[in-house]
């Protein structure tokens, strides 16, 4: 049976006139009040919401494809008069005074926000435990977390609430929860979509994406928000494809790397076996898979930690209590109001991160850390021109396991930290990449993770599309048969 | 024991553009708090920076004035610092790739020219304002957050006060030359932050310097230095050791008085600016800003001596500020002699202006008025006495000094045709000083010319009078 859960479907509803925009809010709202007092994955539903399908309903016009859809935001977007904590205390009541670019897109497409959902603090993390407000269940297995950072987007697109969120991705925070929820996550090009708007965790690594139920629904969503952006000076001027308009064709002779990598030390042999299982039925479609190396893989994470935090530790800066969100109570003096405010204001993930960061960046050890740390990226940035020298998309494992149980690392930063291993070598590279669901391991989804070249997103979809439409694992996802 | 002294200059030049370095807010002064701001000034979640590339160009052309070498590939660089003016918690400035280095300017002092290195100049943007009022609370005015400054570090070649003096007032001529900055010290569009330090004549290293912060004029740096070169002398000498520290001048008590001690050099944790893509600066986009580069003041001066003949000392004068040497331009330019028009502006508009604390702008001449005027001097339209009262007319109002002058019946009595009558009837009433005047007497003269004044009210031109008065006294 058909997904009704989809933006296709939806569309074509609206467009036949056999629903409208504020039924489709309705129905979003009612598997929201069904599904999330056991999910937690919205923070905050938007009390403007009506008025805007109302809006949509009125003008009739539902000629774009996502004129009327329901979508979620992760809460790190800032969105105009709706509340924006970035699942952190020091934002705990901050209401913006503008929208971010891509809200500005989506509203003009006529999507309809219905809330914000929950993420790790300021997007840092891997399983949104370190939420400051809620702790976000997996939509498989409520004992398990829904991954992270954009853990939110990712449960309430798995569950049904919505058909599509918005998410960032700084280290594998779109990809990972989509593959540990079972749904589509696309990462663009950084400098495809403008981050105006988009509270900074890691300025040269973040980017805007997309969690769906289906490779096309997410094409479809990028085409929405994707663009040059004159307040965003990182975003770039290379034309904006239609990113469905390789969809639906043949991958015959396409040229797929398999990096072995990926598929080493640390990963499980069961995920690793459904990578292979892909890697088949890849071929069986026509495609060539072949081993090679990308041989700095194993400095990513380090690199990658020091940058992040290092950049994390500047952009937090500006939290500091005197303009906007929490200032601690009783102060004596101004040092006592950064000190106490930040003291109280931030979780621990993000503390440790800023310290990490600012000793990074210390006189006497920039060249050791940091310094070293761009270095790496650089190699690392080689490592995979040199593959895409002569193929035209690299595959591998999103996630090295499946979901974890809740509370189990959380408390081993460590052992989180690696979890990221195979994503963030992307983001040090500044690719576009996705994550599809490749099958079952102990009953929890696998991610396939597809990397593309710089601003050709439009393969990524072509071979998605290609191996979602060879599967049957769009009709597991919980909600599809609703 | 002899010391010799080594200053270091770094100098903050706001930039005149019409937005902030960063975002797309107006700049202006003197507007209400925080009018001036957008989300971008107050360093909101989720907003990023652009560079204002206009700014740039700026920086360039004053690179370009101080003979420095544009660095082609620069990026920006993050400083970071908590403070309530500093929304973001960091400053976008350059650190690692300067706008440009090695540059210089010249100096004469006793007489003696000397070229004063300039390490370094670098974009950034400025700071907002912290207001700590009488009801016990701190305000925040961000409206000058994000001005586009240019820094300004020179090479530790100044070896005394009065070099230091000379360098800030050619610096100063040369950037208000470009047009790029207004540099005035007393509105904040120039400031100045110095260090000094003294060692032994010859000693292989320099000795520790101390800074003077909150200087508003260079005759402050100048007293200012020279109070901290005596005091770091006499303490050495009696024994002592110079502390790192920070210190600010007094203006009432004429010293130096301590700010704080440094220790150590403060940790700013530089780093690339991740949300600016590197710049990279074109021999094209040199070209271009190099040929809207303005004439530097000494070349105007240059131009003043050998095509229009100013002695040198004027000639500098008249180039001490933009507006004095453009409107003097513009004054000749309106057809004045280049000499006359000198003479005023040094002599009668000077005087006002400072008489009335005002400048050019703030006066109503303008150089075709004052064109005009010289003209109607030379040409014998008006004497130098009406000429006084024309200039206090045309310096408070709009007013056409030509038509001023007629209307008020001050032009002066020139034409022969109508004063030969007027003074034939002087000497027909006036025999005896005719035949004193015959008789070697030559006071008659004066008497003569005293009572054609009074026929003619005063407007004959003494000149022409004197001509014809002589020539009927040969007739009779």
């Amino acid at each position: 049976m058909a997904d009704k859960l989809t933006i296709t479907a939806m569309h074509a509803a609206l467009a036949a006139k056999q629903t409208s925009a504020q039924a489709l809010l309705a129905a979003a709202n009612a598997r929201i009040e069904a599904k999330d007092g056991k999910l937690q994955a919205f923070l905050t539903l938007n009390p403007q919401a009506q008025a805007q399908a109302e809006a949509v309903d009125q003008a009739g016009d539902f000629s774009q494809p996502l004129a009327g859809v329901p979508v979620a935001v992760k809460d790190n977007i800032v969105t105009k008069g709706l509340t924006t904590t970035a699942a952190s205390k020091i934002l705990e009541h901050f209401e913006p005074i503008y929208d971010a670019t891509v809200v500005e897109k989506l509203n003009a497409a006529g999507a309809v926000t219905v809330g914000k959902v929950n993420l790790d603090e300021f997007a840092m993390g891997s399983s949104t435990e370190n939420s400051a407000f809620k702790v976000t269940k997996n939509a498989w297995d409520d004992s398990r977390v829904p991954g992270g950072s954009s853990g939110g987007s990712a449960a309430a697109v798995a569950a049904g609430e919505v058909p599509v969120a918005l998410g960032t991705d700084t280290g594998g925070s779109i990809r990972q929860p989509a593959a540990f929820n079972g749904v589509i996550g696309i990462k663009p090009t950084y400098g495809r979509v403008s981050r105006w708007g988009v509270i900074a965790f890691a300025s040269s690594l973040d980017q805007v994406g997309v969690l769906s139920r289906t490779v096309t629904d997410a094409a479809l969503t990028l085409n929405v928000i994707a663009g040059h952006d004159d307040k965003d000076a990182t975003t770039s001027p290379e034309p904006v494809p239609d990113f469905t308009a390789k969809i639906g064709k043949s991958i015959a002779g396409m040229k797929i790397a398999l990096p072995a990598e990926y598929l080493g030390e640390g990963v499980d042999p069961q995920v690793a076996a459904r990578i292979q299982a892909a890697a088949d039925q890849f071929r069986a479609l026509g495609a060539t898979v072949e081993t090679v190396s990308l041989p700095h893989t194993k400095y990513a994470v380090p690199a990658y930690y020091i940058i992040a935090s290092s950049e994390a530790s500047s952009n937090l800066q500006r939290f500091d209590g005197i303009r906007y969100g929490f200032r601690a109570q009783d102060v004596k003096n101004l040092t006592d109001v950064y000190v106490r405010s930040r003291s109280e204001g931030f979780g621990p993930e993000v503390k440790r991160r800023i310290m990490l960061g600012t000793f990074s960046l210390s006189a006497g050890f920039y060249d050791a850390y940091f310094k070293k740390a761009a270095q790496v990226r650089t190699l690392i940035t080689r490592d995979f021109e040199k593959v895409f020298e002569d193929y035209d998309l690299i595959m591998g494992p999103t996630t090295p396991t499946v979901a974890f149980k809740i509370g189990d690392k959380v408390t081993d930063p460590l052992t989180m930290y690696m979890n990221d291993i195979l994503t963030i070598p992307v983001n040090l590279a500044g690719l576009p990449a996705a994550s599809i669901p490749a099958g079952f391991v102990s009953d929890m989804p696998v991610g396939l993770q597809l990397i593309g070249k710089p601003f050709e997103e439009t393969t990524i979809f072509q071979a998605a599309d290609a191996f979602e439409a060879a599967n049957d694992y769009l009709a597991q996802l919980p909600g599809g048969a609703e | 024991m002899n010391f010799e002294t080594t200053i270091g200059l770094e100098v903050h030049v706001e930039l005149k553009t019409k937005s902030k370095m960063y975002s797309p807010t107006p700049v202006s002064y003197g507007a209400a708090p925080n009018t001036q701001t957008n989300v971008i000034d107050w360093g909101f979640p989720g907003v990023l920076p652009s560079i204002n590339k206009g700014a740039y160009s700026y920086g360039i052309m004053v690179a370009l004035a101080l003979h420095a070498d544009i660095t082609r590939d620069t990026h920006f660089d993050r400083k970071n610092y908590f403070y309530p003016d500093n929304p973001k918690a960091y400053q976008i400035t350059q650190s690692e790739t300067p706008l440009a280095t090695n540059g210089y300017i010249e100096i004469e002092v006793d007489g003696k020219k000397k070229r004063i290195g300039i390490h370094e100049l670098h974009v950034e943007e400025d700071a907002g304002k912290n207001q700590h009022e009488d009801d016990g609370y701190s305000y925040v005015d961000l409206n000058r957050q994000g001005t586009p400054l240019i820094e300004i570090v020179s090479e530790p070649d100044i070896a005394s006060p009065e070099e230091a003096y000379q360098y800030l007032e050619q610096l100063r001529q040369i950037v208000q030359f470009t047009g790029a900055s207004d540099v005035k010290m007393e509105e904040g569009s120039m400031r100045v932050d110095t260090n000094l330090s003294v060692a032994p004549i010859g000693s292989a290293k320099y000795g520790t310097k101390t800074e003077i912060k909150n200087l508003n004029s260079f005759v402050h740096v100048r007293d200012g230095l020279a109070y901290e070169q005596k005091r770091q002398a006499q303490l050495l000498m009696a024994g002592g050791t110079v502390r790192q520290e920070t210190r600010r001048w007094d203006v009432d008590k004429k010293e130096t008085i301590l700010m704080r001690v440094k220790e150590g050099a403060d940790d700013y944790r530089y780093f690339p600016e991740p949300d600016l893509p590197p710049v990279h600066v074109s021999q094209a986009w040199i070209d271009e800003v190099a040929a809207t580069l303005p004439e530097p003041p000494a070349r105007r001066r240059a131009r003043y001596v050998d095509d229009w003949k100013i002695p040198a000392y004027d000639a500098g004068v008249l180039t001490n500020t933009l507006e004095m040497s453009d409107f003097f331009e513009a004054t000749v330019a309106e057809g004045a002699d280049p000499k006359l028009a000198s003479n005023w502006l040094m002599g009668e508009v000077s005087g006002y202006l400072n008489a009335e604390h005002a400048e050019l702008k703030d006066v109503a001449l303008t150089p075709a008025h004052l064109a005009e005027m010289i003209k109607l001097i030379a040409d014998g339209t008006i004497s130098s006495k009406i000429a006084k009262k024309v200039f206090k007319e045309i310096i408070v109002n709009d007013t056409d000094p030509k038509a001023w002058v007629e209307a008020k019946g001050m032009v002066q009595l020139s034409d022969p045709a109508k004063l030969t009558p007027i003074i034939d009837a002087v000497l027909d009433a006036n025999q005896q000083s005719i035949d004193d005047f015959h008789s070697g007497k030559d006071r008659a003269v004066g008497f003569l010319v005293g009572k054609i004044m009074q026929e003619t009210h005063g407007k004959a031109n003494p000149k022409v009078v004197n001509q014809i008065l002589m020539s009927e006294l040969s007739k009779r």
